[in-house]
């Protein structure tokens, strides 16, 4: 019997060549390539009066200079809006050189293409470009005021309003035995891959085609892009996502400016041409997220049952909205989380401000979503003197109660339809594991020690894998080799190892030979992309249909050559045998060569194969209609709507209470991801949400000044956690299959990091017994909050800048 | 309009240093990195460039053993040095394959590893902290926290990074434990 794969810590394919210096990430590619670097605007909002190349044309190894005014056709009109919607009324995206106007620091203005990428940054520093400043908008609180506006032909500054309701909210809370209502604020940050962006490019001048590398997470969808953009036919684009240095967002917006002009130069100049972003690039033109100002009335009973909930967010989306409403539409439906909510409704207003674009970065608006949620929770708690958990659980979704309709539209447009799920479960592990009825004990114990100790809580419910499809393609050679496709991008979830274990499990293969390809778009041409917790669900299940399509293919072929039904045989270790009879049974590398009717005795498997190669019926065509030849099958998995994955997070905190430092002491996670393909993978992906939550919730934030500078752009300023930040993760799981597709999978990238500033906040608030308005919170926050002598202090300031007021 | 003679030309040098226990020549930009020179004129691209401002030490490197931040360095002050880069952590066994360091086969037992950018600085620097130490003495906690707390990673969260210096320790320490009683055996 194959050893059993689905479920198993399977050690990664991908780490030989990772821990031994032979990947290849985009900036490996093309050493011989031209360099392209950008001048970028300096200015959060200025007219473009002038722009001077004449120093620049001297400088040795000088190629190209590129502007607006270069760009030609499709590349001179508007970079895409990539998902449009209806409530988004005033749709802006930017070009791919700025024409006339630059809306934030750091939008590329010209393009410069040089031997090197030294010589390239020398010509930018020699072009001058005159700027006459416009007034700015930083700050969620300063688009809502539209004291001026970011689009002179978006006065009120608010590119989308979009509502939901699931009753008559007003009505609703007039009838609440109680209310209560606060506002409060989530900080910037961003997804923050440890590699850039890049993009390199290759003109075939004799076939008249293009080839791409790119750092991304969409690479079919670049591919179309650049088709459309340089007016080519799609099939002379081919777009590759090589090895890819981290994601968590920011690489699936495409196309990226450099993701067109790259290749235009490439082609221009008949040359390869790559482009890496810098750090500080990257902290200025790629993108942000999270800023969010949140007023929330909640209506509940004396028990603390939740009648209604009426949510108001200003969600800030920076200069352009290329990805549409994405962000806010998550936060809006996924906030109301595990619970049930008689009556909802939220409004959103998604403001354009002088800053960088605002996209998906991990969580993708569930962390503000989850922050709204549960600190409410914590409140309706410490109104009616409950505990935190014991509200929570009155309110929870009952395991009787799935599917359960929130009647609500999720983000792919399909209803808010939870498929499963134990969330009472999740809260029975959560407190087992973190200890929560002896917290008492445990603050006691740091009170003899000096410190303040608070714990608290956060729960979420997220949707994963939203369609509209996924596809794969398996295909097994001669050799025996199985080759397995799928259209989607890895950035270092394992997909290699995943998709491997999938196939070898349906196939009845050894894992060692199956050879998995992601994100090639001269292997698999249709896809959607890695994002939203989705590849494991998506392709997960569209290689596993492939990979039964080719078992399908090979029991029919098998059957006819051993002379018996197919329902008798089975497959293991890569041998087509009959059950229970050994001895009759033939390679499925044999059954490979027969697939195909025309088999030149090139290697030993074709010599092999004319064994079982039957004189055939002179009536039939060798290729039956409706057959074809190879033993190989595509598939694609396109669910109805989206899984929805649940889980629970503790965070126990100490502060000192001389330096108001906040060290987390203790983090525990239970996680409910469906069925688990590898729990090791899993596990990791935990871990890395968990210190990207931390780093939400204590330290990272995009300091932008009035003028729309950001003042920490680099990794000494913006304070990524090392490993001295994040806490040890205790991790409990539970498996609650998803009915929606074959293998029972829920998406888990992204879970790790929703619940980090909830929870978080909880524990700080029960720490120093004061409300937490706004995160991330820092030392100095903290301590100006602790000093003041209001009973009902908040940290919350205006936020008419990205740095807390 | 600036003058022709304002113009960029790039000053080279020639240098001599070892690397990966090769001893290589090369004539190089003199502003150029030490990053650039591995990257771009020895091919050794295994060295990852991830803020150029020496905070993420993705790009670390040993030079003459000791871990160097190789976009803090330029190319010419390491000639007449010895390079380790990540492609030089393992060794040839007497197969004509590779041995590699125990901290390599940690961090794929472990899973310390995701998208693998950072992975070259985090190999390098604890492959050196770990050959420097004592291998028959039990690592401590402080010892791990100080072999990873100066490297930023953005996808594991650590947990595993560190799981793979304990077992890396491990391994070393058997074999310490293993080559003395050996040394012992053959006193005798």
């Amino acid at each position: 019997m194959t050893t059993k794969l689905f479920g198993e810590p399977v050690r990664r394919r991908e780490d030989a060549r990772l821990i031994t210096g032979q990947g290849r990430y985009l900036d490996d590619i093309g050493s011989s390539a031209y360099a392209a670097a950008f001048v970028r605007s300096p200015y959060a909002h200025a007219r473009i009066v002038d722009i001077d190349v004449t120093a620049a044309v001297d400088v040795e190894g000088l190629l190209a200079v590129y502007t607006y005014e270069d760009l030609v056709g499709p590349m001179a009109e508007p970079l895409p809006v990539l998902i449009p919607h209806p409530q988004l009324t005033a749709p802006r995206t930017g070009y791919p050189l700025a024409k006339d106007v630059v809306k934030h620091v750091g939008e590329a203005v010209v393009m410069v293409v040089a031997t090197d990428r030294y010589v390239a940054e020398d010509a930018v520093d020699r072009i001058a470009v005159t700027y006459e400043e416009l007034p700015v908008v930083v700050g969620v609180d300063a688009a809502r005021e539209a004291g001026s506006c970011v689009h002179d032909d978006v006065p009120d500054n608010v590119a989308a309003r979009h509502h939901q309701e699931t009753g008559d909210v007003e009505p609703a809370l007039a009838a609440s035995p109680h209310t209560l209502s606060f506002t409060q604020y989530f900080e910037r940050s961003a997804a923050m891959p440890m590699e850039g962006k890049g993009v390199h490019a290759r003109w075939d001048a004799d076939d008249s085609s293009l080839r791409v590398y790119t750092s991304t997470q969409a690479s079919t969808s670049v591919r179309a892009a650049i088709a459309a953009k340089l007016q080519l036919s799609l099939e002379r684009v081919e777009v590759i996502a090589p090895d890819v240095g981290g994601g968590f967002g920011v690489k699936i917006v495409h196309p990226w400016p450099e993701e067109l002009l790259v290749p235009m130069a490439a082609r221009l100049l008949g040359h390869e041409v790559k482009w890496s972003e810098d750090r500080r690039e990257h902290f200025t033109s790629s993108a942000h997220e999270r800023q969010q100002r949140q007023e929330v009335t909640v209506g509940y009973d004396d028990d603390g049952r939740i009648t209604a909930l009426d949510v108001h967010i200003w969600h800030d989306n920076g200069a352009y909205t290329p990805y549409g409403i994405i962000v806010p539409i998550v936060t809006a439906t996924q906030l109301v989380g595990p619970y049930v909510i008689p009556v909802y409704r939220v409004q959103v207003e998604s403001v354009f401000t002088n800053t960088v674009i605002v996209t998906p970065y991990r969580g993708a608006g569930r962390p503000q979503g989850c922050f709204a949620m549960e600190r409410a929770m914590d409140r309706i708690a410490q109104e009616r003197g409950l505990d935190r958990a014991e509200v929570r659980m009155r309110n929870l979704i009952q395991a009787d109660q799935f599917p359960y309709d929130h009647h609500l539209t999720f983000q792919d447009g399909r209803p808010v339809i939870y498929d499963s799920g134990d969330y009472v479960g999740l809260m029975g592990k959560l407190k087992a594991l973190v200890h929560w009825d002896s917290v008492e004990e445990r603050r006691a114990e740091a009170r003899a020690r000096g410190r303040h100790l608070g714990i608290g809580m956060a729960m979420y419910v997220e949707g994963t894998g939203p369609g509209p499809y996924e596809g794969g393609h398996v295909q097994v050679l001669g050799s025996g080799k199985v080759l397995v496709s799928t259209g989607l991008t890895s950035q270092g979830q394992g997909h290699e190892t995943v998709f491997a274990q999938l196939v070898a499990s349906e196939l009845g293969v050894p894992m060692e030979d199956v050879e998995v390809t992601t994100g090639d778009t001269r292997r698999f041409g249709y896809a959607v992309g890695t994002f939203a917790s989705r590849a494991a669900v998506m392709s997960g299940n569209a290689v596993a249909l492939a990979a039964r399509g080719v078992k399908e293919k090979a029991l029919r072929i098998a059957a006819e050559v051993l002379e018996v039904d197919p329902g008798d045989l089975e497959i293991d270790e890569g041998l087509v045998q009959v059950k229970g009879t050994p001895g009759a049974s033939i390679p499925l590398r044999t059954v490979a060569v027969l697939s195909n009717p025309l088999r030149y005795a090139f290697d030993e498997a074709a010599k092999q194969a004319t064994q079982f190669a039957g004189p055939g019926d002179d009536s039939k065509p060798p290729v039956a209609v409706g057959d074809a030849p190879g033993l190989e099958h595509t598939d694609y998995y396109s669910p109805v709507r989206s899984t929805f994955a649940s889980g629970a997070h503790a965070a126990v905190v100490e502060i000192d209470p001389l330096t108001w430092e906040i060290e987390v002491v203790d983090y525990a996670v239970v996680h409910d991801c469906g069925n688990v393909v590898n729990p090791m993978i899993v596990e990791g992906q935990v871990h890395g949400g968990v210190a990207q939550g931390v780093g939400g919730a204590l330290y990272e934030r995009m300091a932008y000044d009035r003028d729309g500078q950001l003042q920490n752009a680099s990794f000494m300023d913006f304070l990524m956690p090392y490993a001295s930040e994040v806490p040890d993760v205790v991790i409990d799981h539970q498996e609650t299959p998803s009915p929606l597709n074959p293998l029972g999978l829920k998406g888990a990238g992204e879970a790790g990091v929703i619940p980090g500033s909830a929870a978080i906040a909880s524990a700080i608030e029960d720490a120093v017994g004061r409300r937490i308005a706004a995160m991330p919170i820092s030392p100095t926050e903290l301590y100006d909050l602790v000093r003041s002598d209001a009973d009902q202090v908040t940290n919350v300031g205006p936020k008419t800048t990205g740095v807390l007021a | 309009m600036r003058s022709r003679a304002m113009s960029t030309v790039q000053t080279e040098r020639a240098i001599s240093v070892t690397v990966n226990g090769v001893p290589r020549e090369a004539t190089v930009p003199v502003r150029w990195l030490l990053s650039d020179a591995l990257r771009n004129e020895f091919g050794l691209t295994g060295t990852h460039v991830g803020c150029e401002h020496g905070v993420c030490g993705s790009c670390t490197v040993l030079v003459d053993g000791e871990p160097t931040r190789s976009c803090l360095v330029l190319a010419v002050q390491v000639d007449g040095r010895q390079v380790t880069t990540v492609e030089g952590l393992s060794r040839p066994d007497h197969q004509g394959g590779q041995v590699l360091h125990p901290i390599q086969e940690a961090f794929r037992e472990c899973h310390a590893l995701q998208c693998g950018f950072c992975t070259p600085g985090f190999l390098t620097t604890i492959a050196a902290g770990l050959d420097a130490r004592d291998a028959s003495v039990e690592i401590t906690e402080e010892e791990v926290d100080e072999l990873v707390g100066g490297n930023l990673c953005r996808c594991t969260g650590y947990a595993n990074i560190k799981k793979a210096c304990r077992y890396a320790a491990a391994a070393m320490r058997e074999s310490a434990i293993v080559a003395t009683k050996a040394q012992d055996g053959g006193a005798r």
